[in-house]
């Protein structure tokens, strides 16, 4: 057991955590957040997605021991309805969720993605999304949402 | 304001989400009728303010229903819809209408709904003809207030906050068929000002901003975290657990009760270390499934249990046997698919002594409730069942057991207890779709007409397990506890109007692979046998398109009897410019359950690598009387994708007694780059047709169209899904 300070959402935090527990653990369990979501465990699915020190990051795998001193961030705290980021502006106006339980991991990598090409076309956000799991099949609204909020941003 | 924030304020006839069972009840004493589906008060209640709320009994998942209820409840009560809540799956405060099941939300479920707001504005006009002194006819409704010449009143003022006890006529039937009568006469579609419009979805906001709750958020005090150890293999026993190999993990308990094992803990990483390092000896049955390459040949060679014919005209077998006429025959195979929802399944237990409370992500939370007072041996109604937004629900997936599971070991510990599964859980142990075969044998006479027409499926039956969680005997807990499922014999047939001279649509279904506790137990998901029996219809009515030498679109035109099913097809080619489509086209129909379908799927074709890119689908789709034009097409486009996926990617792997699919790496879904650039809807609005549900239909077109554009591209036949890469270089280089 160790202590690890780090910040969440703006908010610096301390958790006492196995070195190897992921940090998703400390993030549910310790700190009480509703998100993001456990979907796999392993890497593959994208639902626990934040962003540590801006890059987009499966929260499932990555051990308490790497994320003492860094900069977490969350979909609750990429934006709010006072003042969303224009992704999640998108999704709202274009209704993309259904379930939603997958929405960590395509708002937050697409979020990095735009942050560093705006501009990207279709087909390399498709690529840049690759990895992702929608089991309920909204890819085609995600791409429109990614397309409005190119246009909010450009 | 979040839906929690507005179930806290809308009033004192919404019982809170954390009110035990027990005090739900004594609060029923104090004036409020029981919950029983005779009572108007059961379906509508008038809030002090003058909003409404709706109690349904059946659930959205996403798709929007509840936004539907709410137009349609809006609409025959005359009150502007942002003033209606829909409330749904909690066990305490609306009937057991089945919750979702067989897309029938609007169909069986919103119907109810509808006369029953009928019924309401009926009553209030008529208390306030009494107030207002003036006869109802002469009475206006607008938004909640009543207008007579000079004076009105309010739907809050006549009963707001108070209760109708008013009984309506209930059919006395639970779930899907229960309905109700009352003289009321809901409006005519001619009439409708708010069914129809395309009104965006309520859940949406919170699952973007990150700030509703899931049921894998719920937290309740003092409460334990527990995984479930589910066997290695199908067939399994318990010879014994070694407890001290989880001895250095905090706080760790095991439970044990016969093949039954879990582990709980304070913390939750905790319960996942302990789960990880238990030590159980487990003996199994190594060969309880057939090599998976002989799976086919399993289901061909099978016992039949239950056959039947859904569809019989004419003598197909002499028909095929005429002189001179040319027999087409194909078969057709269908993997094991997993619901692998987004996340494994989660529920939160707390069983006192005499009740228990359970947090559900089970799209039927009703019968969940039933579920775990049979196996905690209490009265329904000392269960209080709450449905929270889950990971995905597609059917009968995980989210059952779950619940059970929380139940079984809360009470075992005198705690509540969270249960998640590990992803395997999720994809390994779930209940699956079952595995089939197709066979069609067609005969053309000369001039390339059919004359006779038989199509047969063969499979596990899909209700091996049942479609809900009411008897724990179609648990993997019961089954660990020694409970055999009854199993429901039955499949499918083909849903279509083709006029052949001599036809037959029959299936068959085998015995399950085990009788006991097995991860190829089979049951519902999403539209249940759909994909599999249209993959193989809809193939082979193209197959005998091309034998014709006819244009399948036209071929199609040519037998359907039923002009909606002629007219989808007629919709959707028109839209795609069928006749213009380069090569890399194919078109399929079906029914189902009154809602038509028909989708014309792009496709392109990379040899090298063996991928198929399908590119652009065009849908038609006619469901009868539109209620919501927005989330009628999301829910289109999520059946396209997920179709797709199901047709390009899905099977579940496995070896003698194991599941090997149990992840998404070994049971891989559709990514962003094989998603489709376009999907472009027409909907066919007809008014005077009841409404006839949206969840399913579209998914069962998917795979053959996508098929049928592979053999219009290239030539060749697919006919065993899914259409992986291996499987369409194999045939490329076959043929």
């Amino acid at each position: 057991m160790a202590t690890y300070r780090f910040t969440v959402d703006g908010k610096p935090v301390s958790v006492n955590a196995q070195p190897e527990m992921p940090l998703l653990y400390a993030l549910r369990d310790n700190l009480g957040l509703r998100n993001p979501h456990f979907g796999c465990g392993l890497a593959q699915c994208g639902a626990c997605t934040v962003h540590v020190n801006g890059e987009p990051t499966r929260s499932c795998v990555l051990p308490m021991s790497a994320v003492a001193g860094k900069k977490v961030t969350t979909i609750a705290g990429l934006g709010t309805p006072q003042k969303p980021h224009p992704l999640q502006a998108a999704y709202v106006a274009e209704g993309v969720p259904q379930c939603g339980y997958c929405i960590n991991g395509w708002v937050m990598t697409a979020a990095a993605a735009l942050k560093k090409n705006p501009k990207a076309s279709d087909a390399e956000m498709r690529d840049a999304l690759a990895g992702l799991k929608c089991r309920c099949g909204t890819h085609v609204a995600i791409m429109r949402a990614i397309k409005r909020a190119q246009r909010e941003l450009a | 304001m979040d839906r929690r924030e507005f179930l806290r304020t809308s009033g004192a006839l919404v019982v809170s989400f954390s009110m035990p069972a027990g005090a739900a009840f004594e609060q029923a004493a104090g004036g409020k009728p029981g919950l029983v589906a005779d009572e108007l008060d059961s379906w509508i209640a008038i809030l002090p303010d003058g909003r409404v709320n709706a109690f349904f009994g059946k659930m959205d998942m996403g798709q929007g229903l509840d936004v539907a209820v709410a137009q349609i409840v809006a609409e025959e009560l005359d009150v502007g819809f942002d003033k209606v809540a829909v409330l749904m799956g909690d066990t305490a405060t609306s009937c057991n209408q089945g919750g979702a099941s067989g897309s029938t939300g609007t169909s069986n479920g919103a119907r109810l709904l509808r006369k029953a707001a009928a019924e309401a504005r009926r009553v209030l006009v008529e208390r306030a003809a009494d107030k207002l002194a003036t006869p109802a006819v002469q009475l206006r409704v607008e938004d909640g207030t009543v207008f007579s010449s000079g004076g009105k009143t309010t739907y809050a003022e006549l009963v707001g906050g108070r209760y109708f006890h008013h009984r309506v006529d209930w059919n006395q039937k639970v779930g899907n068929p229960m309905d109700i009568q009352v003289p009321a006469k809901p409006k005519a579609p001619a009439q409708y000002k708010v069914v129809g419009k395309p009104v965006p979805r309520r859940d949406v906001a919170w699952k973007v901003y990150g700030t509703g709750e899931y049921v894998t958020d719920v937290r309740v005090p003092g409460m334990l975290h527990a995984r479930v150890i589910r066997p290695p293999r199908a067939a399994c026993s318990v010879r014994g657990v070694d407890e001290a190999s989880v001895k250095g993990i905090r706080g760790v308990r095991v439970v044990r009760e016969k093949d039954f094992v879990a582990v709980v803990a304070p913390r939750e990483w905790d319960a996942v270390r302990a789960a990880r390092q238990l030590k159980v000896d487990w003996r199994f049955d190594a060969n309880a499934f057939p090599a998976m390459d002989k799976l086919h040949e399993h289901i061909r060679q099978a016992k039949v249990v239950k056959r039947e014919e859904a569809l019989k005209h004419g003598d197909v077998e002499a028909a095929l046997k005429m002189p001179g006429v040319r027999v087409i025959e194909a078969d057709y195979e269908w993997p094991f698919q997993s619901h692998a929802s987004m996340g494994p399944a989660c529920a939160i237990a707390d069983v006192k002594a005499d009740r228990c409370t359970v947090w559900t992500g089970s799209q039927k939370p009703h019968f969940t409730r039933d579920g775990v007072a049979t196996l905690l041996g209490l009265a329904p109604e000392k269960v209080h069942g709450i449905w929270v937004p889950g990971p995905g629900s597609y059917g009968r997936n995980d989210a059952g057991d779950a619940a059970l599971d929380a139940a079984f070991i809360s009470r075992a510990v005198g705690k509540p207890v969270r249960v998640q599964g590990m992803r395997a859980d999720g994809t390994a142990w779930d209940p699956k779709a079952p595995a089939s075969v197709h066979r069609g044998r067609a005969a053309l006479d000369a001039s390339g007409k059919v004359v006779a027409y038989d199509f047969m499926s063969k499979g596990f039956s899909r209700q091996h397990i049942a479609t809900n969680e009411s008897d724990p005997a179609d648990s993997l807990l019961g089954q660990a506890l020694g409970m055999t499922p009854k199993g429901h014999q039955i499949f499918g047939s083909p849903e279509e109007s083709y006029g052949f001279e001599n036809k037959r649509l029959a299936w068959e279904t085998i015995p399950p692979l085990v009788d006991g506790c097995s991860p190829l137990r089979t049951s519902h998901m999403r539209d249940p046998v759909g994909p599999e029996i249209h993959f193989a219809s809809e193939q082979f009515i193209d197959e005998l398109a091309h034998a014709a030498g006819e244009d399948p679109a036209a071929f199609r035109l040519r037998y359907l009897t039923n002009p909606r099913h002629a007219a989808v097809v007629k919709a959707a080619a028109e839209k795609a410019g069928w006749s213009s489509l380069g090569k890399g086209k194919g078109i399929a129909f079906a029914d189902r359950n009154g809602t038509a379908v028909a989708v014309v799927a792009e496709v392109e074709v990379d040899r090298a690598s063996g991928r198929i890119f399908a590119k652009r689908f065009t849908v038609a789709h006619d469901c009868g009387l539109i209620i919501n034009p927005l989330t009628l097409r999301q829910t289109i486009e999520g059946n396209v994708v997920q179709g797709l996926s199901r047709t390009l990617f899905e099977e579940v792997r496995f070896e003698r007694g194991s599941v090997e699919s149990v992840d998404w790496a070994s049971y891989p879904i559709l990514e962003m780059p094989d998603a489709p650039e376009a999907i472009e809807i027409v909907l066919i609005d007809h008014p005077e047709i009841a409404p006839s549900g949206a969840g399913e239909p579209t998914i069962r077109v998917i795979p053959a169209a996508v098929a049928n554009a592979f053999f219009n591209a290239t030539g060749v036949r697919l006919r065993r899904a899914p259409l992986s890469p291996e499987r369409v270089k194999a045939a490329l280089a076959k043929a």
